[in-house]
């Protein structure tokens, strides 16, 4: 296989974008992310964007072709990828095989959803779960991480102040990131008193529903060099499925899933978890985040809440996790979600990460988490 | 829901029949072609025990519109005697009357009316004992 890196990305801000059809959340990332690699259009042999549901979201199926069609980019290989929450790090993954596998030099790997178009969100984001033995029940996706909750907290004495803790440094975080749904930093009452959605969690405990489309360009490291750009490499790439219904996982508490993703990307890129210096997590819900820290070896089993209350996670901690401000602050538009991770790792790698840029770290993982852990990617990059 | 989708579906949502593996004795709910222990491809048709208790739960106060109706209502997920688990309702309790550890029986009962032109949804549900 061949060395692979990224050298260009593009975003839309993330938000309510009631002007921005979807067709034009992926040209104007796209486009951004081709103007920022400097590579030129007749270089680009193909594209994979994630989208998990624009078939219930906008009613449009046929999705890579008419978005590369308004991306000006009509003629090349284009596929959609679908893994719920993951299809953006889903995307990515197979743009980084067909790189890496010699069959194309140039690939985008980009991510979109328009969540605000009129569907119910609560109903077509619970098409990720099994729809005949858990939605049909009534269940939702906060009410799914509830569960995870109630669990962790029986298990562990984890407790809802402690989740709070992880939406306020997420914000925190956010309130630095210009292209963030909700840059603004919040306190431990807002979370604590907000309405409830799914008991134990509230409002303040979910990631928003959220328009947008993020973008990257992939190229062997030996074009990267020719073009002159810094060599943002991908060292790791871990892909991993297990049941969608959360009931027939042994333990509650645990999305196995993650751990199996984190292992085969760590084990490619022979490092271990100690030797990453930052991550941006799936914290689709407060307690997501807990878990797959957990998961990734970050935190002992039952450790990561007491860490997040200590600062470990924070821009200043040991381990900065979702420097972005994570789903829950830079928002969720779940396509495009596992593409914007990347951007992330890779302005924080190159040093363009403005008022939350951390202090030179040269090695960062991505964690792209679909449904209750039904799926999961984990990418590692290292800049060089 | 369409009615051959849901007509397929009654021996698991009236019945709760279970496919029990014939060559390791997994038993499957809802039932499966492929065991997902042993790989094989026998099963033999068995009831599941009503008895079960609450492993995890969640009160949902924002349902999706075709639940609307019952908010707030408490899902969970329940471990049957025979150690198979399932997600459902419980029904009949105030949702603070529910924590892990509850003791509950599988009962009979309506879901979804659903559309108009769609059939009445049954099902299962749990009640606490």
């Amino acid at each position: 296989m061949r060395e692979v890196a990224v050298i260009g990305v593009g975003m839309t801000k993330f938000g309510e974008l009631w002007d921005t059809p979807l067709r034009d959340l992926f040209a104007i990332a796209s486009a951004n992310c081709i103007e920022d690699s400097g590579v030129e259009r007749d270089r680009i042999q193909s594209a994979y964007i994630g989208c998990m549901s624009s078939g219930l979201f906008n009613q449009q199926e046929h999705l890579a072709s008419i978005l590369c069609d308004y991306a000006g980019l009509a003629g090349i290989a284009a596929t959609r990828v679908e893994s719920a929450c993951a299809s953006g790090g889903l995307a990515f993954r197979s743009a980084y095989l067909e790189v890496a596998s010699g069959a194309s030099d140039f690939v985008l790997a980009g991510g979109v959803e328009k969540m605000n178009d009129g569907a119910d969100a609560t109903f077509c984001l619970a098409s990720a779960a099994d729809q005949e033995y858990e939605v049909y029940h009534g269940i939702t996706f906060p009410g799914l991480y509830a569960m995870i909750a109630h669990a962790h907290m029986a298990k562990y004495g984890t407790t809802s102040e402690q989740l709070a803790h992880v939406a306020v440094k997420n914000h925190r975080h956010g309130a630095k990131n210009p292209n963030a749904q909700f840059p603004m930093e919040i306190t431990l009452n807002t979370v604590l008193n907000a309405v409830r959605v799914a008991s134990p969690l509230g409002l303040f405990d979910c990631s928003p529903v959220t328009d947008g489309g993020a973008c990257v360009m992939l190229c062997p490291v030996e074009e990267a060099k020719k073009l002159g750009k810094p060599i943002i490499k991908v060292i790791g790439s871990g892909h991993a499925t297990d049941s969608i219904a959360l009931h027939d996982r042994p333990d509650l508490t645990t999305i196995p899933v993650v751990k199996a993703a984190a292992e085969r990307a760590l084990a490619q890129a022979k490092i271990g978890i100690k030797n990453v210096d930052f991550c941006e997590v799936h914290d689709c819900f407060t307690i997501a985040e807990l878990c797959c820290l957990e998961e990734l070896g970050v935190f002992e089993r039952g450790q990561a809440a007491q860490a997040t209350v200590d600062g470990a996670t924070s821009l200043d901690g040991k381990m900065p996790v979702n420097t972005s401000g994570g789903l829950k602050s830079k928002g969720h538009p779940v396509g495009a979600t596992g593409i914007a991770q990347i951007i992330e790792l890779v302005e924080q790698l190159t040093g363009k990460a403005g008022a939350r840029q951390l202090l030179s770290p040269s090695i960062g993982l991505a964690q792209n988490m679909g449904g209750s852990g039904g799926s999961s990617t984990v990418h590692i990059l290292e800049v060089s | 829901m369409i009615t051959p989708r849901y007509h397929r579906e009654i021996p698991q949502r009236y019945r709760l029949e279970a496919g029990k593996c014939t060559g390791c004795g997994k038993v499957h709910f809802p039932p499966r072609r492929v065991c997902k222990e042993c790989f094989g491809r026998e099963f033999e048709t068995v009831t599941m025990p009503t008895m079960g208790k609450v492993l995890t739960y969640t009160v949902i106060d924002i349902p999706p519109a075709e639940f609307d109706n019952l908010k707030p209502y408490v899902v969970a997920i329940v471990e049957l005697e025979n150690g198979v688990r399932l997600t459902c309702m419980v029904a009949e309790a105030p949702p603070d009357k529910v924590e892990i550890g509850t003791k509950v029986e599988m009962i009979y009962r309506r879901l979804q009316t659903g559309r108009e032109w769609e059939v009445l949804q049954y099902g299962y549900k749990a009640r606490v004992i």
